[in-house]
């Protein structure tokens, strides 16, 4: 317990207040400010991989380590769409995930929100759209915003969630 | 070079790899019966793949490569001509065989005799009567989804009831589907169905340049990326014959630990967290936060996706890069150090650790686990170590073994092999051959079939390249050792209780899209 204590001490708080990286911070702050201007509360993010590589899935994975502590903020990774405002999808689609995504979209309540992350979202990659790929995530649900990059930085990924839901 | 390999009097001449590897070409019987002798004599299967050659000479194909201490051994069996051909099933002899099995008929429409014929890669995304690894069958052509339910094999008693999980999952990870039939908390059987991230990357190889396919290879298990890639340009440039030059393998190797790194990182914190431990959960997520970091200044990306490349690796490293990552290599091994007390003297954490997800070493080697499961379970393999390709035939890396074959032996395996990772990369930045990073590799010429070998994180990564004429990709097949490790999680599991199977599962930590391409 005492070791545990005092690597929590040493340690300290890392969430970064000033760069770097470039902007990630204000982003940071700006994002928090929208977010109770706007929601007034927490937003849940569902993320859906819909045949991912999982190289997107190890950013989105980032954004929750104490650098970015999207939990600070409050930003919600929720286990359901139900209690999600937003989907974060990755991948092209393949078509043994389109009736799940669909129905995951489904299930998440009004108003809701779509980010497509990384390139294979936004345009298919390099897998393309084929016999068992559907290609970007927007050839299959309506999609708000994508995030372009292979994979995206997770600062990337902070930013189009925060542009969505100011413009949305 | 022709060269005798003998295995219980099997002969094979000499096939391009990475490794000591040896090809036969055998009948329908002896593909069968040699798979046997070649089990007895200690053999694992590492990877089957079908082929279509019906443009050639009217027949299918299929390939089983075959692991041993000291070489691998290519098998290839030319089917009857016909349209929907069978060949004997190697699952009796060796029990992952049935998944590839499987998927082979999805894709080829060539059968074994085995009785499991449930689609597998195939869930409705084409039409039962499609293949779509057969030439004639145009790669662009999408279909409706027709699906229809999967026949999982029912328990039936006294209050037992099924859960069925997925394929979108609580959390920030892939998608698969796990079905449960328990009574109470305790599970009574496990069926997992995967191939919901299928892509079609076999086919997606068939229209690329020998020159682009390392990028593909790179995004079929994204947190393997160096280890398929580096996996591919060894088998392209095993068919060019023109060896990367030793600064590149040594820059390769260096990024390959890195990769291992990270995951191993990755995976002790969320297993912390998995045990109700969240300080391991940030504190590890910081340490792989602050690697991938460093990636991006030695590397010029935070993963490497697009570092190794045919004849070498695309960038070197900048000059002061040795000198900060020996600086960050001591705070990491401060910080693991210090945490591994952490988590060995935290009770609570033990408890979970302990005891769960029991794969004992008698049933891992009856059913071919390999890689890091393996090793948590007492398979000694390793491929840096039985074959070490170079760099690693320089650094003489140590196999890590456990043998309780628990959630607390992978644990203790990733621990293990942090270190001894660390102690590589120091050697590595030491040694630093200088020389070019890339020598030019040319298309290899048409009809040759090449295999690379890599250790990954989760075990040997293998790619087979066959080429075709003016620098394309005949064939390519990708494995992941997914494949041989996720039936071991329906042996694992049943006896544990519904709430340790994430545990459970992230100890293993399998790849899905590396396992469904």
């Amino acid at each position: 317990m005492l070791n545990t204590l005092s690597r929590m001490i040493r340690t300290g708080i890392l969430t970064e207040t000033i760069p770097p990286p470039k902007a990630a911070s204000a982003q940071v702050e700006g994002l928090q400010m929208d977010l109770r201007k706007i929601l007034g509360r927490a937003l849940c993010i569902r993320h859906v991989d819909a045949g991912s590589c999982n190289g997107c899935e190890l950013e989105i994975q980032a954004l929750n380590n104490p650098y970015y502590n999207l939990e600070g903020i409050g930003i919600k990774f929720v286990a359901s769409p139900r209690h999600a405002d937003l989907l974060l999808v990755t991948g092209p689609v393949s078509a043994n995930m389109e009736e799940a995504l669909k129905r995951t979209l489904d299930a998440v309540p009004n108003p809701k929100l779509v980010v497509a992350v990384g390139d294979c979202g936004a345009c298919g990659g390099v897998f393309g759209s084929n016999y068992a790929s559907r290609g970007s995530v927007a050839n299959v649900i309506p999609v708000h915003r994508t995030v372009t990059g292979c994979p995206p930085s997770p600062a990337a990924i902070l930013e189009a969630i925060r542009s969505v839901f100011v413009e949305y | 070079m022709n060269m005798t390999v003998d295995f219980s009097g099997l002969a094979g001449q000499e096939l391009l790899s990475n490794l000591l590897c040896t090809y036969t070409k055998v009948g329908a019987l002896r593909w069968h019966q040699d798979a046997e002798a070649l089990r007895a004599a200690g053999g694992r299967l590492l990877t089957l793949w079908g082929a279509d050659d019906r443009d050639r000479d009217g027949r299918f194909r299929i390939y089983a490569a075959y692991l041993f201490r000291d070489s691998v051994a290519v098998f290839e069996h030319p089917m009857e001509q016909g349209a929907n051909p069978t060949y004997p099933s190697l699952a009796e002899i060796f029990p992952c065989a049935l998944h590839m099995e499987r998927s082979v008929h999805d894709l080829f429409g060539i059968t074994s005799m085995e009785p499991d014929h449930r689609g597998w890669l195939r869930h409705g995304g084409w039409p039962r009567t499609v293949f779509p690894l057969r030439r004639d069958f145009d790669g662009s052509q999408q279909f409706p989804i027709d699906s229809q339910p999967y026949p999982f094999v029912q328990v039936e008693g006294d209050g037992v009831h099924e859960i069925a999980v997925g394929p979108v999952h609580a959390g920030t990870i892939e998608p698969g589907h796990f079905r449960f039939s328990v009574v109470g908390e305790k599970v009574l059987r496990l069926e997992e169905r995967l191939g919901y991230t299928h892509k079609g990357v076999s086919k997606r190889f068939e229209e690329m340049s020998q020159m682009e396919g390392h990028r593909l290879a790179a995004r079929l298990s994204g947190d393997s990326a160096v280890a398929f890639s580096w996996a591919y340009c060894a088998a392209l440039e095993a068919i060019a014959q023109t060896p990367c030059p030793l600064r590149a393998a040594s820059l390769r190797a260096l990024a390959l630990e890195h990769e291992r790194l990270a995951n191993h990182l990755g995976d002790l914190g969320a297993l912390g967290n998995d045990a109700g431990f969240a300080f391991g959960l940030t504190q590890f997520s910081r340490m792989k936060e602050d690697l991938v970091r460093v990636n991006a200044s030695a590397f010029g990306a935070r993963y490497l996706f697009d570092f190794v490349v045919p004849g070498g690796v695309s960038v070197d490293l900048p000059e002061n890069a040795p000198r900060s990552l020996l600086d960050h290599y001591l705070a990491l091994e401060e910080g693991v150090s210090s945490l591994r007390a952490i988590y060995d003297n935290h009770a609570g954490i033990q408890d979970r650790f302990r005891d769960a997800g029991v794969l004992k070493q008698e049933l891992a080697e009856k059913l071919g686990a390999i890689g890091l499961v393996g090793r948590a379970s007492g398979v000694s393999m390793d491929l840096r170590v039985d074959h070490p390709y170079p760099p690693y035939d320089r650094l003489e890396p140590n196999l890590v073994t456990q043998s309780r074959g628990d959630v607390a032996a992978r644990v203790q395996v990733r621990f293990d092999e942090i270190s001894e990772s660390v102690r590589l990369c120091r050697l590595l930045l030491e040694e630093s051959a200088s020389g070019p990073i890339r020598a030019d590799c040319p298309f290899a010429p048409p009809g040759r079939l090449g295999l690379g070998l890599i250790e990954g994180w989760r075990g040997p990564v293998v790619v087979a390249l066959e080429s075709g004429p003016d620098g394309t990709i005949r064939r390519c097949h990708a494995h992941d050792p997914s494949w041989q490790n996720w039936p071991l999680l329906e042996y694992v599991i049943p006896g544990n209780i519904v709430a340790d199977f994430p545990l459970i599962n992230k100890s293993f930590n399998l790849s899905y899209s590396g396992h469904d391409g």
